[in-house]
């Protein structure tokens, strides 16, 4: 869980493959990744052994009978101003992890500490003055904003709700993160279906931005928006993040918008994280066999060289969540699987510095992983107790 | 292969309009979807012409009374006595100058002013239904689809109940068991409250239910939970959020409810559980008109037609307020 925030050296190679589908992000990658400081500051978000069982009801009682385990004991921390990439593929619990941070679902267990507070069970009433610092950005700009509402409404509801005082009224206030984040201020009186998707983004962006908030979870920024207009919010986010000193946690199923944007990224497979790495570290070399499959999955844009790259292809689908397989999830579908696997999970363990893998059998270190995970599993407690309860308790 | 950059094509709430109202350049004032239904609406020329004879109704309903001579004085001058039926005017409907519709049959009270005062009750008594169901359709129909869980259920199986109970019967019973002077109402006063009460209370499950499913699908829209991620409490989510999303179905089935209460009230005066006589009523005259329709067919035609065009006209507007504030629904 110990990662520094510093090695911020981008080489050119990485950058032109970071941008790869992000057209003019790779322009701005190293600039804005050299311009950010080192950040070794004090953590901001702290998940421990997070969980989210949705039950399932059968009968006329509806009695459960089973439970889709969305997440299942995930953790991570962030520091403040860095930002941590979530990304796995649909339905691997990473919306349902940035919905229980943000507290619009509550965890089935497990602990999240904001600023050093407990608000894993906080109520809401409680919760009401922190959100002010804990915002979150939505994946599609046509549904987060209400049609019913001027512009104007919709950002400067946050002031009115929190019954912030601004110094020259709301309106002016409002004006002025619109112009934050590219919109024209004149266009506080409009409603939201006279704009395109990318304006609309920018104006969700501009409703999270009102308060000021610390931390803002990112729930699939850009994945509804044009890929022309991505670019541009991607960029946005940026800068507002060296503007503002924000911290972020970015959800996402993108892998190039992730390595744009991030500085540590968690990749996550059937509500469980598999690997957590600086983000240069993840992708140049993923540890994870799951990471390795999907980062080969990634479009090489240059033709002439499609024919290097060595594409893993993963066999079968996803396990449902709400049967996973025992010890190693990804047992199934791994072409390194053996019976240790089957029988014994990894736990997420440190192989190499700030780099922290679940897998008995680890790809790219030089650390013989296979006894440094058999040492962790076998060693009484080093898998979480909740999630050894989780996992016999149905 | 997996797509890198995923291209959704959600707009599926981008409208034509909204991009006419960004040509013409000059408007920095945005319209609001409500100035675009009116849009819409204008060029609908069926609803518009819905909406103007509706107009007129009220105006009528309201004002008509002062203008029209008094619907209780007889005129048994015109009456022929042999056959019971106005002596003049063609056919034998007592149509002239001073009585523009005829005269009653064996009265001689003049039809226009019995048909506008008739209006009046008819109104009355559906608007004020109509506004109750409303209300408390709205009311239990956001609860029940917000909430969710338990309280859902119970509002359902309640709107069930109400779906299934036998209204027309209910009525004629209540105002048998009610007497003069009950909730410190009497007479006419009393007929019009418990016409209200019975139209309004069994009707607003079907404005309930529509509510409910909308409700539904509006709490899982991404602008709730952005609320609620600003701190917003369930009142404001209710109130601020949610039901101005919802002005649009009210409004429309209001419209669509208002006929449906007219005919109800026309039927609960013809069975004779409406208004007391002398009061005109639309269905009250329905009832005198039954016995004598082969002598003076007009006498049953002339309250017939008014019920006809005020459902008419509201159907229409309702219509178009579908058509123009909910494109999709059609």
């Amino acid at each position: 869980m110990t990662s520094t925030g510093g090695n911020k050296t981008v080489s050119t190679s990485d950058t032109a493959a970071a941008g790869t589908a992000v057209p003019g992000a790779a322009e701005t990658s190293a600039d804005a990744a050299a311009a950010r400081p080192a950040r070794d500051g004090e953590m901001l978000l702290e998940v421990d052994n997070l969980g989210k069982h949705f039950p399932v009801t059968a009968g006329l009682l509806r009695r459960q009978v089973a439970a889709v385990k969305a997440v299942d004991g995930v953790s991570f921390s962030v520091r403040k101003g860095e930002t941590l990439g979530l990304v796995g593929e649909s339905g691997c619990g990473k919306s349902t992890t940035g919905r229980m941070i943000m507290r619009l679902l509550d965890p089935s267990f497990g602990k999240i500490t904001f600023e050093g507070e407990d608000i894993t069970t906080m109520s809401q009433g409680r919760l009401r003055p922190l959100r002010r610092d804990l915002q979150m950005i939505f994946q599609d700009p046509y549904s987060s904003l209400n049609p019913r509402k001027t512009v104007g409404a919709i950002v400067g509801a946050p002031f009115r709700l929190q019954n912030i005082e601004t110094e020259n009224g709301v309106k002016k206030a409002v004006q002025e993160i619109l112009e934050l984040v590219g919109l024209n201020p004149e266009h506080y009186n409009r409603y939201p279906h006279e704009f395109s998707g990318g304006q609309r983004q920018r104006i969700g962006i501009a409703r999270t931005l009102a308060l000021k908030p610390k931390l803002i979870v990112a729930d699939e920024p850009v994945s509804a928006l044009d890929v022309s207009v991505q670019a541009q919010v991607v960029n946005l986010l940026e800068d507002l993040q060296d503007e503002l000193d924000l911290t972020y946690v970015v959800i996402a199923h993108d892998l190039s918008v992730v390595r744009h944007i991030s500085d540590r990224v968690a990749v996550m497979y059937l509500g469980k994280i598999v690997e957590i790495a600086d983000r240069n570290d993840l992708y140049e070399r993923p540890m994870h066999p799951y990471t390795n499959a999907l980062l080969s999955a990634v479009p090489v844009p240059d033709p002439s060289e499609r024919g290097n790259r060595q594409r893993i292809r993963l066999q079968g689908d996803v396990p449902s969540p709400l049967d996973p397989p025992p010890a190693c999830r990804f047992h199934t579908r791994c072409w390194k699987a053996q019976d240790i696997c089957k029988q014994v999970e990894p736990p997420l363990i440190e192989l190499s510095h700030g780099h922290q893998a679940a897998c008995h059998f680890p790809e790219n270190t030089t650390v013989s992983a296979t006894d440094e995970v058999a040492k962790a599993a076998v060693a009484p407690g080093a898998a979480p107790a909740a999630e050894a309860d989780a996992e016999t308790g149905e | 292969m997996a797509a890198p950059l995923e291209v959704t094509g959600s707009d599926t709430e981008a409208q034509p309009e909204a991009v006419l109202a960004g040509v013409d350049g000059k408007a920095i004032q945005g319209r609001s979807l409500g100035q675009i239904a009116w849009m819409r609406l204008k060029r609908d020329k069926v609803a518009l012409a819905g909406g103007v004879i509706v107009i007129l109704l009220i105006l009528l309903a309201i004002f008509g009374p002062l203008l029209v001579q008094s619907p209780l004085d007889y005129h048994q001058n015109l009456i022929d006595p042999t056959y019971n039926r106005p002596k003049t005017g063609i056919w034998h409907t007592g149509i002239s100058a001073d009585h523009l519709l005829g005269v009653e049959p064996g009265t001689g009270r003049d039809l226009l002013s019995r048909i506008v005062h008739g209006a009046r009750i008819s109104l009355l008594v559906s608007f004020l239904a109509t506004l109750l169901s409303v209300v408390i359709g709205t009311i239990l129909g956001i609860t029940a689809g917000y909430f969710g869980g338990w309280v859902d259920m119970l509002i359902s199986r309640a709107m069930d109940a109400f779906l299934a109970f036998p209204l027309l019967l209910f009525a004629i019973a209540l105002v048998a068991v009610i007497s003069d002077g009950s909730f410190g109402l009497s007479g006419n006063g009393l007929r019009i409250g418990v016409l209200v009460v019975v139209i309004g209370f069994f009707n607003w499950p079907y404005i309930g239910r529509i509510i409910r499913g909308q409700t539904l699908s509006l709490r899982e829209r991404e602008f709730v939970d952005a609320a609620r991620s600003m701190g917003a409490r369930n009142s404001y989510i209710l109130f601020k959020e949610i039901l101005p999303n919802l002005v649009a179905p009210i409004l429309v089935y209001a419209t669509l409810l208002i006929p449906t209460n007219i005919l109800f009230e026309a039927a609960l005066s013809f069975l004779g559980v409406g208004v007391i006589p002398p009061t005109p009523s639309w269905g009250g005259m329905l009832t005198l008109a039954v016995p004598i329709y082969s002598s003076d067919p007009m006498y049953m035609i002339v309250p017939g037609v008014a019920i006809f065009i005020t459902v008419l006209a509201f159907n229409l507007l309702g219509d178009g307020l579908r058509d123009a504030l909910d494109p999709r629904a059609k």
